[in-house]
């Protein structure tokens, strides 16, 4: 075994502290049991109990008595590392002893909080501190490391979320590179009309928001485009991007659409996928009028050059000295280092066809939510009529909500945005076209600033309102066209049967297809729902468990655009702290290979989940870089010849904590 | 300590052992002719004709060293080991079984009770309708007869004595003897209870260690007879259990060069306080699965794992003995 450190005059000297935490742990723990019991255990020095250890005064204490005992081991039991480690490492620290001189025991959590029985739970307490007691003579003084962090942040997903925080990072002159899978920023935002509760035009709001990303010259807009690989850690991550090809050279286009009109289809041809399909598009295309960047697109697909090579080439020839157009451009990737990265990769719909009895897919007037969007939207497939696939314009409409929510059989949990987004189009279409608007709904969610009050008003002009599940949608004998909506009036306590023309279903938000991929590729975790998990649910709402990872929008869980911009500001700004203070802090808990004794098994290599252990062909043994390594351990554990170690958890400091605890069987 | 020609007196003794360590001994070769040269064999049962008394008639101390193999499983071994202690400058623990208990330490996966009924009434070949059972003590016509007694535990020799150095192996590899031999006689020892051998895992100078891949991630396991071997790869890289990271260097890998996987003898590194255990993490470690069913079907492949990973070490392990409160009355016990 290795020798401890010791005090100057030779010895290591034992400070114990056990904290009250008001009732929380004296109501259960009697603390001056358990302070006089520490006071007997060898090499403690002092022991004391207080109120609060966590307050000013204690942590004075802490202090004071190193001076006048010359303490040379600090413990605190108290609460939970993760609420009061930070505090009592600086209160030692400030007391002049290194800072991993102390240990803390949990008493709260696991004693007093688990326990009635004030005996027993006093005897566990006692145990407690004696395994801290015996561990900290072992203890080693330890450095924390800082590394720089790179300024530079990387943005995945130009969703409003998106687009939010790389205006506020660059608002801060920090350069932001904001990678966007489709050929426009703008997300789900940019398909809508008008968004609740307010009724402001998204696109009034949103394409200003756009432009300012283009034009902005801290931002690097890379459209058409998705991460493929991510090294490293926080402060220095190595970012890969594939970019696909577009055929159209971006800083050449611009976005005079003179080559969709010369295009050889003389019609649009093709489904068009911002509008889901109910409009058409050319070959050579624009996602939408006011898509950022403004630059053509050509789908290799169904464009003749690419399918036989023997095209005219119109597009060309009409695009003219602009020389935009280039067959040849082919897939390539870029290489990026930043320090912080924002995940705004948002959702997807629920497939409303996993729902068979709501027909979609089957009645051509059965819709989904996000399609009706467009239909309302003045620049979308119709001009903003509500039209049905025929033509005609529906005298009635059913909105049925939580399809694909609240829901035993496809996704449990609420979407959150589906009850507003339903009471907005049935505004909406009422507007549009006068028709008699019936909502289904189980409950009505509306909890948001100005939602009730949009509730109301909707409810006022006269859109129905009918507590109950939809249970069938199916044709109406005869040839009318009319669809029947089922469903169980729960106020009413009877089943309604109401005939109308148009079926609009309220789809949920899911998480992306990809979300486990790109969980997996940023080394982040992901909730039971799929959506990216965040650190804690209250105190760190963007942090995820990756260091200088954040999350913002709706990749994190469904959420509306208040919702989604707020946390892209407050993820904008912890990647804002980060750079600030410039430097990390590393935790110095890392494992490290005694060189040595490594005889290069190489067994620990695979394993490591941070990818911080390589083989050194030139020793011909295993090295940890101890800036990647988060101390999580498994190499020690698995290390077949006990050759790498940890700092603050060394055998030596486990096994007397063992005994420590089961001293008294 | 030294006879009146000037040379250190030695004892070779062996406990519950096989015999092999012995043989390491004899295998010397040459070497052992050096050996006998520079020191007075002063007790080796198994090669020379002396007795206990003329041990018991040596002062205290007066062997320089004393070579003890084999576990200690009867009284008559705890005995002499005590009276050799006594007599011992330098105590060594030789071969795996005084170190780590060895293939004989595996009995304490039973106790006493179960191995007597076994050996003297259930076992196929038994004919024993009397129930004879071997006694400590028995009165005859003769007079009286005495054996050693059966203990219900096997243990290492440091678990009966206070031992100075181990020499491991199973047996001894012959460089770690000479080596051994030659740092007592010319008083260059390490720290007292160090182990004599490289404190490195095998891996480190195995012929097949260029071959074994960085990423070794194992969905199968396969035992010798089930593979055909390629005689350079990695044996652990041909699905083989190899216990070569585990395990203590210094045999110059024989075993391994011989399409055998290592199987532990040298007993762990000084850093390792469970061998067993610490094989067993570093295995489950690179199991290729996330999947419990498909884990629990890989290590099934493994087909003794007590006898695997604690194949030379039970005793000396944090675990011991089977617990006995589980041991059937008198049944035999299966693992
Ligand atoms: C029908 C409907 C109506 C709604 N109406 C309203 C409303 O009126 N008011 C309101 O407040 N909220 C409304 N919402 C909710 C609103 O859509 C969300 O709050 C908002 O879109 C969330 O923004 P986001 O940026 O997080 O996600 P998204 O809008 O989904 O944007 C994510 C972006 O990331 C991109 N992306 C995804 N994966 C990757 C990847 N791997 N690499 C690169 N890029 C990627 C996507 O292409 C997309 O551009 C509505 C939702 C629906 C379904
Ligand atoms: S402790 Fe965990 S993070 Fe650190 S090197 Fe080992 S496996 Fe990697
Ligand atoms: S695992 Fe076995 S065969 Fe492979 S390198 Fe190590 S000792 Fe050699």
């Amino acid at each position: 075994m290795r020798e401890p450190e010791i005090s100057p005059d030779g010895a290591v000297r034992v400070g114990v502290y056990i904290c009250h935490c008001g009732t929380n742990i004296a109501g259960t723990i009697d603390v001056r049991a358990v302070t006089e019991y520490a006071a007997t255990l060898p090499h403690v020095v002092v022991a004391r109990d207080y109120k609060y250890m966590c307050s000013d005064p204690g942590q004075t204490l802490i202090q004071q008595d190193i001076r006048d005992h010359h303490l040379t081991r600090i413990i605190v039991a108290s609460c939970s590392p993760l609420l009061h480690e930070h505090t009592f490492r600086a209160a030692t620290a400030g007391g002049g002893l290194n800072p991993y001189h102390f240990q803390m025991v949990n008493i709260r959590e696991h004693a007093s909080w688990v326990h009635e029985d004030r005996q027993a739970a006093t005897e566990k307490a006692k145990d407690l501190v004696r395994a801290a007691v015996f561990r900290v003579y072992f203890h080693e003084p330890l450095e924390r490391r800082e590394v720089p962090i790179n300024p530079d942040v990387l943005v995945v997903g130009g969703g409003i979320a998106g687009i939010h925080a790389a205006l506020t990072l660059a608002g801060a002159r920090k350069h932001v590179y904001l990678v966007e899978r489709e050929p426009s920023i703008g997300g789900h935002m940019a398909k809508f009309d008008k968004t609740f509760p307010t009724l402001d035009c998204a696109a009034c709001i949103l394409t200003p928001k756009m432009t300012a990303v283009r034009t902005n010259p801290h931002i690097t807009l890379w459209t058409y485009s998705e991460v493929v690989g991510v090294e490293g850690y926080v402060g220095n991550f190595k970012v890969t991007v594939k970019r696909k090809p577009r055929y159209v050279i971006e800083d050449l286009c611009v976005g005079c659409a003179e080559c969709i009109e010369a295009c050889v289809y003389k019609a649009a041809r093709f489904p068009d996928e911002f509008n889901l399909g109910l409009g058409k598009r050319k070959p050579i295309y624009l996602p939408f009028p006011q898509a950022v960047p403004l630059v053509a697109v050509i789908d290799p697909e169904t464009c003749i050059e690419f399918k036989s090579g023997k095209c005219k080439k119109t597009c060309v020839e009409v695009c003219g000295e602009r020389n935009a157009i280039d067959f040849t451009q082919e897939e390539h990737t870029e290489t990026i280092e930043v320090g912080t990265i924002i995940l705004a990769t948002g959702f997807q719909v629920f497939d409303a066809k996993r729902i068979p009895y709501y027909g979609y897919g089957v009645y051509p007037n059965v819709y989904t939510a996000l399609e009706v969007e467009r239909l309302v939207n003045a620049s979308g497939p119709t001009s903003g009529e509500v039209v049905l696939r025929d033509g005609r314009t529906p005298k009635s409409v059913a909105i049925v909500h939580c399809v694909g929510s609240r829901d035993e059989n496809t996704n449990r949990y609420c979407s959150r945005v589906c009850c507003m987004y339903s009471l907005k189009l049935a505004h909406l279409i009422k507007e549009h076209t006068d028709a008699e608007v019936y909502n289904f709904y189980i409950d009505m969610r509306t909890p948001g600033k100005g939602f009730e009050e949009f509730y109301n008003r909707v409810a006022e002009e006269g859109t129905q309102l009918i507590r109950g599940k939809v249970a069938d949608v199916y044709p109406e004998p005869g040839d009318g066209g009319r669809l029947i909506v089922q469903a169980e009036d729960t106020l009413l306590g009877k089943v309604r049967k109401i005939p109308v023309d148009m079926v609009v279903l309220a789809v949920g938000l899911e998480p992306q297809a990809d979300a486990q991929d790109v969980r997996r590729m940023f080394n982040i975790t992901c909730s039971t729902e799929g959506f990216f998990l965040e650190r804690h649910p209250k105190l760190a709402p963007v942090n995820t468990f990756t260091d200088g990872i954040f999350l913002a929008g709706a990749c994190q869980g469904p959420k509306d655009i208040p919702d989604t911009v707020a946390q892209a500001g407050s993820a904008a700004a912890e990647a804002l702290a980060l750079i600030d203070a410039g430097t990390v802090e590393l935790e110095p808990n890392t494992a490290y290979v005694v060189e040595e004794a490594c005889s290069g098994c190489k067994t620990c290599v695979p394993l490591c989940p941070y990818s911080a252990i390589s083989f050194m062909e030139a020793t011909q043994k295993a090295q940890i870089n101890e800036v990647l390594c988060k101390g999580c351990g498994v190499c020690v554990a698995a290390c077949p010849s006990g050759s790498i170690r940890q700092h603050l958890f060394q055998d030596e400091e486990i096994f007397e904590e063992i005994k420590g605890v089961l001293a008294h069987a | 300590m030294a006879d009146p020609a000037g040379k250190p007196k030695v004892a070779f003794y062996w406990c519950a052992s096989c015999g092999g360590c012995e043989e390491a001994v004899v295998d010397l070769a040459e070497d052992i002719l050096k050996v006998v040269d520079a020191v007075d064999i002063a007790f080796w049962p198994v090669a020379l004709d002396f007795k206990r008394a003329d041990v018991e008639a040596l002062e205290d101390g007066a062997l320089a060293a004393c070579f003890i193999n084999g576990a200690i499983r009867t009284s008559e071994q705890e005995e002499m080991a005590h009276l050799l202690r006594r007599k011992s400058g330098v105590l060594v623990a030789f071969g795996s079984c005084a170190h780590l208990g060895g293939i004989p330490g595996l009995a304490n996966l039973f106790d006493r009770e179960a191995i007597l009924d076994r050996v003297y009434r259930t076992a196929p070949t038994v004919d024993n309708d009397d129930g004879t059972r071997p006694q400590v003590r028995a009165e005859t016509p003769e007079g009286r007869l005495t054996l050693p007694e059966f203990s219900d535990t096997v243990r290492t020799l440091d678990q009966t004595v206070e031992v100075d150095y181990y020499l491991p192996g199973c047996p001894p590899p012959v460089g770690l003897i000479v080596d051994a031999v030659t740092a007592i006689l010319e008083g260059r020892l390490p720290p007292r209870g160090s182990v004599l051998a490289p404190d490195v895992a095998l891996c480190s100078e195995c012929p097949r260690k260029t071959t074994k891949p960085e990423r070794l991630l194992l969905k199968e396991l396969r035992r010798p007879h089930e593979v055909l071997m390629d005689p350079e790869t990695c044996l652990l890289a041909q699905g083989l259990l190899c216990l070569g990271p585990a395990t203590r260097g210094g045999c110059g890998a024989p075993c391994v060069s011989a399409n055998m996987p290592c199987t532990g003898c040298l007993g762990p590194t000084s850093r390792v306080r469970d061998y067993g255990a610490k094989a067993l993490s570093a295995l489950a470690s690179v199991v290729d699965s996330n999947d419990e069913a498909e884990i629990a079907a890989v290590m099934a492949q493994v087909a003794d794992p007590v006898g695997t990973f604690y194949r030379y070490s039970l005793p000396a392990s944090l675990l011991r003995r089977r617990a006995r409160r589980h041991a059937p009355a008198g049944g035999g016990v299966s693992s």
